[in-house]
């Protein structure tokens, strides 16, 4: 680890994937996460790497689908509106199982909506948004500091898995500013292309063929089994979660990215009051860590769901806790951000009223 | 110790300065930090104003809904901030630009003609470091040397002329800031 | 005995999909002949594109990948950016290309993409059972156009290469036929340009190679051919629009 600087989040983020060895940039200007991009433009050519400005958001992330069939570490950045454009390609890359980074600061919907922080792309990115049945692995970030963290993970995840990663996080994280420290450069002289990749056949004694398509439907059921057994495995291995001042706790909070952050505050509040209140902060909220979720349910006495948006991770919490206990929810719309006060004093309606 | 700062003006003012500025110092010192910025839509001349935080420990929510101090650049910001803020909150004031007294009676407030001390000094940009000075004299979120310090981040190729100027403001600020305390 | 003919190595043994007389055989066997004559062979890879040619990597034994309805030439720039080495085709048809592909493509020859584009304009969408194109010609009757292609209705039909001839990044543009052996020679000539285009990393290529669908224009395929040559060809002019120093 480095000296801590003091970045704004949207450039953080392209800092930590230059780093994390990203080796090319295609995307489209989009509020609220313009310093991304312009980050990469300044220094993707200084390291002899890859920036280009595509002509939309449909143009960005097929290049991006390109690059990700040679086996190059790729990432894309956008916001709301840019990744609903983005969908159709989403569901090629996964059923071509390739792997790339897609970074969404979302901001207020539906339509053009505003440009103020929000959370109301969850379903979007964490049930698929494009057509047929895949999933990608969604990071939920709650700081800078983490966000710069999991883009290494992100591109070891990529690879590892040949799939796309969605960092979500939500313009409030891309515009702040905080102390970061960066993890060490990954040495990208080690990269070598995959044996998969389609780079013309060369030495290889065959052709390589990157498709999305197969007209059988036994064939393409196949595929399908293929993809579900991808995401079976990575629901085994790759949950992540952090569980705050859960110990004792005899409520749960549960919330994702900036939310769970204004969250952690809501915490100490009740601590305060003497009220064991805890918080559980899904990191992948795909996978969604299931288990861990249902086991709080022998604990607390009732979960409390806080987003911005209209009760979206709600649906999987209550899925996880199926039944064993009440689930509230309160939530903020259209990129209002709730304050902790604000929260709190929800949440003491609910204990009250017991 | 949490120092929660809200600034607030036109853009133009150098409102996001400031609070890079204490953000800078703050990591500087090692301390937790955030700074929040918030722009209206408009590319100039609309209205801007930053949330920073410093603390001793890790800060959760980096959003200011309740302001325990505000700088406040102009007439708008208060009508905006003053029925925000925490009782006992501190309000500097950017008097030169702010015709009205404070209406609320459970804070505390500092007014201070800044631009015309600023255009003393030489600059009326410097306008933003009179206040901050003051602010830090006040509250001690970190040591006034820490800002100056920070200065040469922001402050650099041709604008590197420009930090004695800022340094005096920032020095200037936290003097009317002593003033205030002794006169209390 | 003289072997007076031999299909290339690169065309595979498998039956294609295509229709009897339809003309993307001659176009596969036109590349497969100039990427063994260029040895190009094994730097290649194909973007195929939804279409008729939507399996072409089964009949063109290169590496290749399948694009999104549209984008195949935003995929070609992804590869060739991340892989400059790889020499990159995109095959697209009329309705891939102009129609809802006409964005990545004219971005990609405004950039100068290395990258070279065949582009197979049939005057309709063959696949998906012979519907109106951006380059159905007036009066041509298709099943979204009963009546004919009324100008008043659909508009007009498009030329894309004069229309990639007047940007400043393609360094070859051409137009072919597909209808006769003189013809198809002369196409294989600009095929080659456009390959060496990208070869020399001059630019951006693009070769139309105006072709007939004689199964939903509902001819044989010599009615087909003819068809092109009466038809077509008075519309779409065989020629060079662009052709920048050293591809020759």
């Amino acid at each position: 680890m480095g000296e801590k600087v003091l970045m704004k989040g949207a450039e953080a983020i392209a800092e930590a994937a230059i780093r994390a060895g990203c080796m090319a940039f295609f995307g489209y200007p989009i509020t609220p996460q313009n310093e991304t991009p312009e980050y990469f433009s300044r220094r993707m050519p200084e390291l002899g790497r890859v920036f280009l400005q595509a002509e939309s958001e449909v143009a960005a992330i097929n290049m991006v689908y390109g690059a990700a069939c040679t086996g190059t570490r790729v990432i894309t950045t956008s916001s709301s509106p840019g990744i609903s454009l983005m969908q159709e390609g989403f569901s090629y890359i996964a059923n071509s199982n390739v792997g790339c980074v897609v970074v969404n600061a979302m901001r207020g919907g539906p339509g053009l909506g505003d440009i103020a922080p929000a959370q109301a792309d969850y379903f979007q990115a964490t049930k698929g948004g494009g057509h047929g049945d895949y999933h990608s692995i969604v990071l939920a970030p709650h700081t800078i500091q983490e966000t710069v963290d999991l883009m290494y993970d992100a591109f070891d995840l990529a690879d590892k898995y040949r799939i796309m990663v969605v960092m979500l996080v939500d313009g409030l994280m891309g515009q702040m500013m905080e102390p970061v420290e960066f993890k060490e450069w990954v040495d990208v002289k080690k990269f070598k292309t995959p044996e998969w990749a389609t780079v013309g056949q060369g030495d290889r004694d065959h052709r390589n063929i990157i498709t999305s398509l197969e007209i059988l439907p036994e064939g393409l059921e196949k595929m399908n089994l293929a993809l579900q057994a991808k995401y079976k495995k990575i629901k085994e291995n790759e949950v992540r979660l952090e569980e705050y001042e859960m110990d004792d706790a005899e409520y749960a909070l549960t919330a994702f990215g900036t939310v769970a952050r204004i969250a952690k505050t809501v915490v100490e509040m009740a601590r305060k009051d003497g009220i064991k209140l805890g918080l559980i902060r899904p990191i992948t909220v795909w996978p969604f860590p299931e288990k861990e979720v249902a086991k709080r349910a022998d604990q607390v006495k009732f979960f409390f769901d806080v987003e911005m948006n209209e009760g979206q991770m709600l649906e999987d919490v209550k899925l996880a806790v199926n039944g064993k206990k009440p689930v509230h929810y309160y939530g903020r719309l259209g990129g209002v951000v709730p304050t902790a006060e604000e929260i709190y004093g929800e949440f003491k309606k609910l204990v009250g009223g017991k | 110790m949490e120092k929660k700062l809200v600034i607030a003006g036109f853009g133009g003012q150098g409102v996001m300065l400031a609070g890079e500025l204490l953000a800078e110092a703050a990591k500087d010192e090692g301390k937790f930090v955030t700074f929040l910025p918030s722009y209206g839509p408009e590319m100039r001349g609309g209205t801007a104003n930053c949330d920073v935080i410093v603390s001793d420990k890790p800060i959760a929510s980096p959003v200011i809904a309740h302001p325990q101090a505000a700088i406040i650049m102009n007439l708008p910001s208060l009508d905006k901030f003053e029925p925000l803020m925490e009782k006992d909150g501190l309000l500097i004031l950017n008097k030169t630009l702010i015709p009205r007294e404070v209406k609320r009676t459970d804070l505390r407030v500092l007014q201070i003609d800044a631009q015309t001390v600023a255009r003393e000094l030489g600059n009326e940009k410097a306008t933003n470091m009179i206040l901050l000075g003051a602010y830090a004299e006040i509250e001690k979120p970190v040591k006034l040397e820490s800002l100056k310090n920070a200065l040469k981040h922001f402050l650099t190729g041709k604008k590197e002329v420009l930090i004695p100027l800022n340094e005096k403001a920032l020095e200037k600020g936290a003097e009317i800031a002593r003033e205030f305390l002794g006169g209390k | 005995m003289k072997l007076i003919y031999k299909k290339p190595d690169t065309i595979t043994e498998r039956d294609t999909t295509y229709c009897p007389g339809c003309p993307h055989g001659i176009a596969h066997r036109l590349i497969a002949e100039l990427l063994e004559e260029m040895d190009l062979v094994k730097k290649t890879v194909i973007v195929w594109p939804v279409g008729c040619s939507v399996f072409g990597y089964y009949f063109i034994a290169t590496d290749a990948v399948e694009a999104a309805h549209g984008r195949a030439c935003a995929m070609a720039t992804g590869i060739k950016r991340a892989h400059p080495e790889s020499f990159v085709i995109s095959y697209q048809g009329d309705g891939d290309l102009a129609s809802i592909g006409i964005a990545e493509a004219v971005h990609a020859a405004a950039r100068g993409e290395r990258i070279s584009v065949v582009y197979i304009n049939n005057g309709n969408y063959g696949m998906t059972g012979g519907q109106m194109a951006p380059t159905t010609l007036i009066g041509q009757v298709t099943t979204t156009t009963p009546y004919g292609r009324k100008p008043e209705l659909n508009g007009f039909p498009m030329h894309v290469p004069e229309m990639f001839a007047a940007l400043d990044g393609p360094a070859y543009i051409a137009r072919a036929a597909l209808d006769s052996p003189q013809h198809i020679i002369q196409a294989k000539k600009f095929l080659r340009k456009a390959f060496t285009a990208q070869k020399n990393n001059l630019g951006f290529s693009l070769v139309e190679l105006i072709s007939a669908c004689p199964t939903n224009w509902k001819m044989t395929p010599v009615e087909a051919m003819e068809r092109i040559r009466k038809q077509v060809l008075p519309v779409f002019p065989i020629g060079e629009f662009k052709v920048a120093k050293g591809v020759e």
